[in-house]
């Protein structure tokens, strides 16, 4: 009779039954997620990834904004058929500074891990405002109002520094600069610096002109220059393929 | 057996709800105990070939093992994961397509589309290679866009039809220019130049307009014949347009509906230049053999030269 009062106690405490619910739940974590917070090899050790510059930031905040994730992922699974249309399998290390990361497992549009370079930020501009007008079976609704509505980055620094809180290395003080020289260069040190975060803004925006329209900086100009980063940072050339075979 | 279950009664766990509901315990289906016990088996299989356990810092790799071709040539083994079975499946498919690609990086661009079975190669590995990677701006068919992306099938090229130019295009990209001249030219200026490029190409213009446009587009004051050419016909070195054809790249002038409206679609490039006129380069994203068999295709989509 033993295992039945066992039962019979889950079965009739509410509380107990959700004290237990949670336990068996937690034991599901442990094993799935933990392990890949403690294994070396989860992140790929590779060049070239770095944190988003502060206008492409602002362009990922406006992705976030305007819901792109719920259509388009950001992850080219280790599939040939991918491989073929996408390029190279996305790697851990490509969104290690992504907060929340845009990997997803729904695609109504294309995968955009690598679309960056792809296209002409010309062909990125007329296609947010009318996608139908360059891809004419396509169902993405249109965004008009990106290339009228000023870009707002009044609070650029509370942004980079929540980030920094998370753990992406944007530099609040000189030693911390310093180590992103160390580790990133000199050029790329000085666009994370949090206190010159509006200024590289501008001066990003100013020398792309990514709307094609030089009377001030929209919406538009900072989503292209995400867009137009998007898996660009990490050349495949220069790694051997079976490096990244053994990350796994 | 009817005779049995009357006999004995439906069996019960003992569990009594409300005093009245009890719950049966018939025993399970002798096929679907055997078929759990069988998924236990096969979990178990499944964990020593595949990677599973997390221990500490790593994992069990598992039995399984794919080999493939590592960097030096050399034949490598790795514990099955699904990027060392891509790359070997990256590598087996290339193997196949070995023959075709090494005949098109050797043989010259002509005698490519002569060969049947290459011609038959190019045109299905080409399209899908076309579809993924060019007709978000030149169309499905490669028809492109007025005012915005090239016609690749007319035989009108802007730097250059044959097979070279093509596979320079597509390998380094391209980036065309025309300076705005809203604010070097009078707006008079501008009306007299619209109209002399309409002329041109025996659309409709104001004849008085188009000669002083004429005037204007051979003086050093516009200068449009530094890089249209004298003859207005454009050079393909530095991709500016031949004006003389009734072929449209930016000014939809075959799409408006009167005189007026081509005057004011050529006034808008003449006044806004074009900045942003740019085709991606594919080198890094396409390996060269992949650029030339597109070479070869797009050559082939009716205007190559």
């Amino acid at each position: 009779m033993l295992k039945n009062i066992k039962s019979e106690i889950l079965e009739t405490n509410v509380g107990v039954l959700l004290v237990a619910t949670m336990i068996a739940i937690s034991i599901g974590g442990m094993v799935e997620i933990a392990p890949l917070f403690l294994m070396k090899d989860t992140v790929e050790k590779v060049e070239g990834v770095r944190p988003y510059t502060p206008l492409e930031l602002r362009g990922r905040d406006i992705y976030i904004r305007e819901g792109c994730y719920l259509c388009h992922s950001q992850m080219i699974r280790p599939f040939r058929d991918e491989q073929l249309r996408y390029g190279h399998y996305s790697l851990a290390a490509e969104s290690k500074y992504d907060h929340p990361f845009q990997w997803g497992s729904k695609r109504t549009g294309p995968d955009l891990a690598r679309v960056g370079a792809k296209y002409s930020n010309e062909w990125h501009v007329q296609h947010l405002i009318a996608p139908r007008s360059v891809v004419p079976e396509s169902v993405m609704p249109n965004y008009p109002w990106l290339l009228t509505t000023p870009l707002d980055y009044s609070d650029l620094q509370d942004r980079l520094r929540a980030l920094r809180i998370t753990g992406v290395p944007y530099s609040a003080s000189q030693v911390e600069y310093e180590q992103n020289v160390k580790q990133f260069g000199a050029a790329t040190a000085k666009e994370l610096d949090i206190a010159q975060a509006q200024k590289n803004l501008i001066a990003q925006a100013e020398a792309g002109n990514y709307d094609g329209d030089h009377s001030g900086i929209s919406e538009m100009d900072a989503l292209v220059a995400y867009l137009q980063v998007l898996g660009t940072m990490v050349d495949f050339s220069k790694i051997k393929p079976e490096d990244l075979v053994k990350y796994r | 057996m009817a005779d049995n279950v009357k006999n004995q009664g439906p069996q019960t766990t003992g569990h009594v709800w409300d005093g009245t509901l009890e719950e049966y315990n018939n025993p399970l289906p002798v096929w679907w105990t055997y078929a759990f016990y069988a998924t236990i088996v096969f979990a178990i299989v499944y964990w020593l070939y595949y990677p599973s356990w997390p221990i500490g810092q790593h994992y069990l790799p598992g039995f399984g093992t794919v080999e493939y071709t590592n960097a030096e040539g050399k034949t490598e083994s790795w514990h099955w994961n699904t990027r060392a079975k891509l790359l070997k499946e990256t590598q087996d498919a290339a193997a196949l397509q070995k023959p075709y690609y090494d005949k098109i990086m050797g043989l010259p661009f002509e005698r490519i589309s002569k060969d049947p079975q290459l011609y038959s190669f190019v045109q299905s590995a080409g399209k899908p290679l076309f579809a993924d990677n060019c007709a978000a701006c030149h169309q499905s068919g490669g028809g492109g866009k007025i005012g915005y992306y090239p016609n690749l099938t007319d035989d009108d090229w802007i730097y250059g039809g044959s097979y070279d130019k093509i596979q320079e295009t597509i390998t380094h990209g391209r980036h065309g220019y025309m300076p705005p001249f809203a604010e070097a030219l009078a707006p008079e200026q501008v009306d007299d130049l619209a109209n002399y490029v309409l002329s041109l190409s025996g659309n409709r213009a104001d004849p008085a307009k188009a000669a002083k446009g004429d005037e204007l587009f051979h003086s050093h004051t516009a200068a449009c014949f530094y890089c249209h050419g004298t003859e207005a016909k454009g050079r393909q070195d530095i991709g500016s347009a031949n004006l003389t054809d009734k072929i449209w790249r930016f000014a939809d002038v075959s799409g408006a509906a009167d005189t007026a409206s081509k005057v004011a679609a050529v006034r808008q490039v003449i006044d806004g230049g074009l900045g942003g006129s740019v085709m991606p380069l594919w080198e890094g994203r396409l390996t060269p053999e992949q650029i030339k068999l597109l070479a070869v295709y797009v050559h082939e989509l009716g205007g190559g030269k």
